[in-house]
């Protein structure tokens, strides 16, 4: 890797011509940013305040579920609090989270001066608070926001809806638009912005799983938006698209849905692995095992997520052959998968490791993505899926890869990065409670699902026979345990935000390998005006 | 520099025609499914056009067990229900069906009749070469008809299809109808013969 | 009578929920082909902790072993053709070792030979219908469970919100086919103890089928989302031996045909107001109350109100018709099909008269069979 401090504050007037170094002040700088690092910390705030607020929802939800019962909510609103919980924590949360992270570390990576396309950052991101305020509005609205879960299934969404499923398509509509601008930056940004020298296999793994997460966003994006312009036109200007009587078919509705589905599944956990695979060479002190393998394994789990949408339709009615194909296809996905996972271990394998805050969450990581990807392949096993499907069994899954997955890396990935960020080390007492709290409290809340899934429980139920009682008791515990255990994180972040803490040494951790390590902490409002030379 | 940044545009301008293009794929997936479920037998949707029978050797050495299921949907007063529940069919032979329908509401009302195959597949090896499903059919207050169904069975059906079941949902569309060139029912109080 | 009795016969075969209470894992079921998923579940679930172990095994004793803090001083290998082409192989061929039994299930579970008998469920928000397709027999089946219950107000049952007034009844060792289907959403019909899970798409058929081994209670719940009441939809099949399923069916068609004669004697006659009015009121709790809610005010936005509605202040006509017939693209279902003409009547009359819509009117069952024939 390349020497390139002496590139920090060179002074050159030749990329972008609309900012002038140094921060502004004031609100306006933030809105009108279009520097890489602020719109990365705009996204990172907003992912988290999506965050606590979708997570708020689902504390609305596990208090209805404490015992047997309606307590709190009517089903109508808890309907709806499942819908808008879901659909905040994929598009609000995840999502955005990752932008975030791309936005600050791609450039710092491929040691390009900004993203491509800084003004189209500025937009993709702003237009999310609408998108949100819209979304959490129609709650407001008389009849309620969406009921009728994130995956909106017609006729539900449709003939079914309340009126508000207007509000829901518009938001729907802004959140891709923002994605598909965000992942069109990345895209070019890549291509085009890489220092002399970084070579296709020379980038860092993040940067390669976003490359491809962000092709996949643009694949697949766009036909999200066309499955929720059908169902507007359905509901409001009489199509049938999904409506039997006029030649339609519900059916169809999901194969388009999970068209998007299956691929946005990997939007969500492919940059988790990029974040993964810097992590852990950084504290095991040896270079990464395989890392070509990993590229391929990350490029083939994209291409399969095109062909297996329907394992998640295997109750629809499907022919046998179909049935079959899906199934075998599904399974296929956990090779590549394991390939990952077996380069992780090979990684730590006769290194030198330590176990500072971002490797905790990192093994934590491994450990509890493995086991949703173990369940997601008992899950793919059609005659047994059949009794699954649509129970806790299937929510204890998504969320073991998606909280303890995807949530985890993200966290894993803030602490691992906050200092370069800030310049100050984060306050690691209060992150071993995070750890802690979170690690202990995310298994009581999720493990506990998987049986009760297996014992019959469906989900999206605001009530549910005595025989499920003891153990909802229990997650519902964890669920509050978990939620709470989130503040001490606020708290901590809020602490680095003001810059407390010891200062810490350009390269933060002693393995970090990387351009993004070779400049100073906290990194300089702009970095690389003048390409390093990667060796 | 501003090799950067062309490049930069023709790139995103290239990236924009995919997502312009997938979006257009989303709608694309209609037609495709159709013709997906046209080659598979997914939702055993059968054809909305007449078929030609083709005067082929009747297989008299296999029986086909056809069931018939009548509903209305959900807002359709009319009765409807088919005359024969059952029948056992040769591949190849000819057979005709007939359904009876009764409006019993104060005003005319038009219906569409959606057909579905379970299990699927046998859709694709029955061929209707009459049936009132083809059309929306009208019907006056009061009136009622018998609508007759011919079809037959492909030769080819998969010898572990021996039975398969045939459903009719009636659906109201006097709101949507298309301007019926023959506001009549074609089919008016003419009991259909050669049910069996 | 022996169907008093049977009742308490049934209670004695079959686990209560409660004593199902703290079951981990799924069931075994009562049925050839739910023996071979739970077989394939313990399959699939032993392979997934044995490589679970495997490979969290490795890595503990790397992070045991291979720490700064022990001195080690880390390698540097990188990579290795032999052991990536051996874990990209391996996991391939327990792979194939998986789909082998996964596919011969499945084919044995898509069996499309002749059934014994046939029952058409259709799901509609939120109760399951049951048609015997040799019979004229048919009928609603809805969750018993109390509103009370529910509400915490009374202490809750046994098989709470597992529970229906009209339970599926099917023979054993006969092979039953259900042909599933939806005159609204989707809903999924599902009996754990059968395997069978299948989706209700409206205007579409599918198939499932199943051959109970035991008589028995087999409880299930609707397993796709399908709107306000999803939870509150349970399904309950009663397998008897094929002798009492007869005399049940029997009994059945009798109460069926005593019914018809019911409704001709009901339609020569007039009820009284009083009569109407508490007769509606309970079917009114027991159907609409769902949706239009007790006090008739409705969900705003979402159920409209019948508390001075127009359509329930004038037009008797169309208000008896929306009741029998329902309205298309709504949740407004078809009554004439679950409710008897005295049950119409009576509801009628109720919407029209309670909460201040004091119109006054009595409509007897002879309106409703009116607007129903068009005679």
């Amino acid at each position: 890797m390349s020497k390139a401090t002496d590139t920090l504050v060179a002074d050159s007037d030749a990329v972008h011509d609309d900012h002038h170094h140094g921060a502004p002040k004031g609100l306006m700088r933030w809105v009108l940013t279009t520097n890489h690092k602020d719109i990365g910390t705009l996204y990172l705030w907003f992912a988290f305040i999506m965050f606590l607020v979708g997570g708020a929802m689902a504390m609305v939800i596990r208090a209805e579920l404490f015992q047997p019962g309606l307590q709190i909510v009517d089903p109508n609103f808890f309907n709806q609090m499942t819908t808008v919980h879901g659909l905040i924590m994929v598009f609000g949360a995840v999502m955005p989270a990752f932008t975030g992270l791309a936005n600050w570390l791609i450039p710092m990576m491929i040691g390009a001066p900004d993203m491509a396309l800084p003004r189209m950052n500025n937009w993709s991101f702003w237009i999310l608070p609408f998108a949100f305020a819209i979304l959490l509005g129609s709650l407001f609205v008389e009849g309620g926001g969406p009921a009728f879960g994130w995956t909106f299934y017609a006729p539900l969404s449709t003939t079914y809806s309340s009126d508000s499923t207007g509000l829901f398509v518009f938001s729907v509509h802004i959140m891709g638009i923002s994605s598909i601008m965000g992942a069109i930056n990345v895209i070019v940004t890549i291509f085009n912005m890489r220092a002399p020298g970084m070579t296709w296999m020379k980038m860092p793994l993040f940067v390669w799983t976003w490359l491809i997460t962000a092709f996949l966003l643009i694949a697949v994006m766009p036909v999200l938006a066309g499955a929720v312009t059908m169902v507007l036109t359905d509901k409001f200007f009489g199509t049938s698209f999904f409506d039997a009587a006029g030649g339609g078919d519900p059916v169809m509705f999901q194969h388009i849905f999970w068209f998007f589905g299956h691929p946005e599944v990997y939007i969500m956990i492919l940059p988790a692995f990029g974040i993964i695979s810097q992590i852990v060479p950084t504290f095991a002190r040896k270079r990464l095992f395989g890392y070509a393998s990993m590229v391929y394994a990350t490029a083939s789990i994209a291409l399969l997520s095109f062909i297996v949408w329907a394992h998640h339709m295997f109750t629809t009615g499907m022919p046998v052959f179909a049935e079959m194909f899906f199934m075998f296809a599904t399974m296929l996905i956990s090779v590549p998968t394991g390939v990952k996972v077996f380069n992780w271990v090979a990684t730590m394998w006769r290194g030198s490791m330590t176990f500072e805050i971002p490797m905790m969450f990192a093994l934590a990581f491994i450990v509890l993505f493995t086991i949703g990807g173990l369940s997601g392949l008992m899950l793919a096993i059609t005659p047994v899926d059949f009794q699954y499907h649509d129970t806790y069994f299937v929510v204890a899954h998504f969320h073991y890869v998606l909280v303890t997955g995807a949530i985890f890396s993200i966290m894993a990935a803030v602490y691992y990065w906050l200092p370069k960020w800030t310049g100050k080390m984060f306050d690691i007492t209060l992150a071993k409670w995070h750890f802690w709290c979170s690690l202990v409290s995310v298994n009581v809340l999720f493990f506990p699902m998987h049986f009760v899934g297996l014992a019959g429980m469906p989900r999206r139920i605001p009530d549910y026979s005595l025989q499920f009682a003891d153990y909802n008791q229990w997650i519902s515990i964890g669920g509050f345990a978990f939620g709470l255990s989130q503040l001490i994180f606020l708290a901590l972040v809020i602490k680095a935000c003001k810059k407390v803490g010891e200062p810490v040494s350009d390269r933060v951790w002693e393995g970090a390998e990387g351009l993004e390590w070779e400049i100073p902490s906290p990194a300089p409002y702009h970095t690389f005006e003048t390409p390093p030379v990667v060796k | 520099m501003s090799t950067q940044s062309a490049r930069n545009q023709s790139l995103t301008l290239r990236l924009l025609l995919v997502v312009v293009a997938m979006f257009g794929f989303g709608f694309a997936l209609v037609p495709l499914y159709d013709v997906f479920c046209d080659i598979t037998g997914i939702n055993g949707k059968t054809e909305n056009q007449a078929a030609v029978w083709q005067d082929v050797a009747v297989d008299e050495s296999r029986t086909v067990t056809v069931e018939f299921i009548t509903r209305t949907n959900t807002g359709m007063p009319w009765e409807f229900r088919a005359e024969t529940r059952r029948v056992k069919v040769h591949p190849g032979e000819i057979n005709t069906v007939s359904f009876y329908v009764r409006n019993p509401a104060s005003s005319e009302i038009i219906a569409q009749a959606i057909p579905s195959v379970s299990p699927g597949q046998a859709a694709l090896y029955l061929n209707k070469t009459e049936c009132f499903c083809f059309n929306q059919q009208p019907l006056q207050a009061g009136q009622e008809a018998w609508m007759p169904m011919s079809f037959y069975v492909d030769a080819n059906l998969p010898q572990d299809i021996s039975y398969f079941t045939l459903q009719y949902t009636l659906y109201d569309v006097t709101a949507r109808a298309a301007d019926l060139a023959e506001k009549e029912n074609p089919y008016l109080r003419q009991p259909a013969s050669g049910s069996r | 009578m022996a169907a008093a009795l049977l009742p308490l016969q049934i209670f004695a075969q079959t686990a209560s929920t409660t004593e199902r209470a703290g079951e981990l894992n799924l069931r075994q079921g009562v049925t050839d082909i739910s023996g071979q998923v739970y077989d394939l579940h313990m399959l699939m679930f032993s392979i997934c902790v044995a490589i679970a172990v495997a490979v969290f095994g490795v890595m503990f004793y790397s992070i045991v072993k291979h720490r700064k803090s022990r001195g080690v001083k880390p390698a540097h290998f990188h990579e290795n053709v032999k052991v990536e082409i051996a874990w990209t192989v391996i996991p391939f061929l327990i792979l194939i070792f998986m789909a082998v039994p996964a596919a011969k299930t499945l084919i044995a579970m898509e069996d499309t030979d002749e059934p014994d008998m046939t029952v058409l469920v259709t799901g509609s928000q939120w109760k399951w219908h049951y048609q015997y397709m040799d019979s004229n027999v048919s009928f609603y089946s809805v969750m018993a469970t109390q509103r009370e219950q529910i509400e915490n107000k009374y202490e809750k049952g046994e098989n709470y919100l597992l529970e229906v007034d009209r339970p599926l009844v099917i023979p054993t060792g006969q092979k039953v086919r259900f042909l599933i289907t939806s005159d609204d959403v989707i809903h999924s019909w599902w009996v754990p103890d059968f395997a069978v899970k299948k989706d209700a798409n409206p205007g579409f058929i599918n198939e499932a089928w199943t051959k109970v081994n035991e008589p028995g209670i087999y409880r299930g719940q609707c397993a796709e989302l399908c709107g306000k009441d999803h939870g509150f939809m349970p399904v309950v099949v009663v397998a008897k031996t094929p002798v009492e399923y007869e005399a049940w069916m029997t009994a059945q068609e009798e109460i069926v045909r005593k019914a018809k004669k019911e409704e001709q004697r009901l339609l020569a006659m007039n009820m009284s107001m009083d009569e109407l009015m508490t007769a509606g009121e309970k079917v009114y709790n027991s159907t609409c109350a769902a949706c239009h809610m007790p006090n008739g005010e409705g969900l705003p936005g979402v159920f409209p109100a019948l508390k001075a509605s127009p359509m329930v202040l004038e037009d008797q006509a169309a208000h008896i018709n929306i009741v029998l017939n329902g309205k298309a693209g709504t949740a407004m279902q078809a009554f004439g099909k679950m409710l008897s003409l005295k049950d119409i009547a009576a509801v009628v009359t109720y919407e029209r008269n309670a909460w201040g819509n004091n119109t006054g009117d009595i409509v007897q069952p002879k309106d409703v069979n009116a607007v129903a024939t068009g005679k």
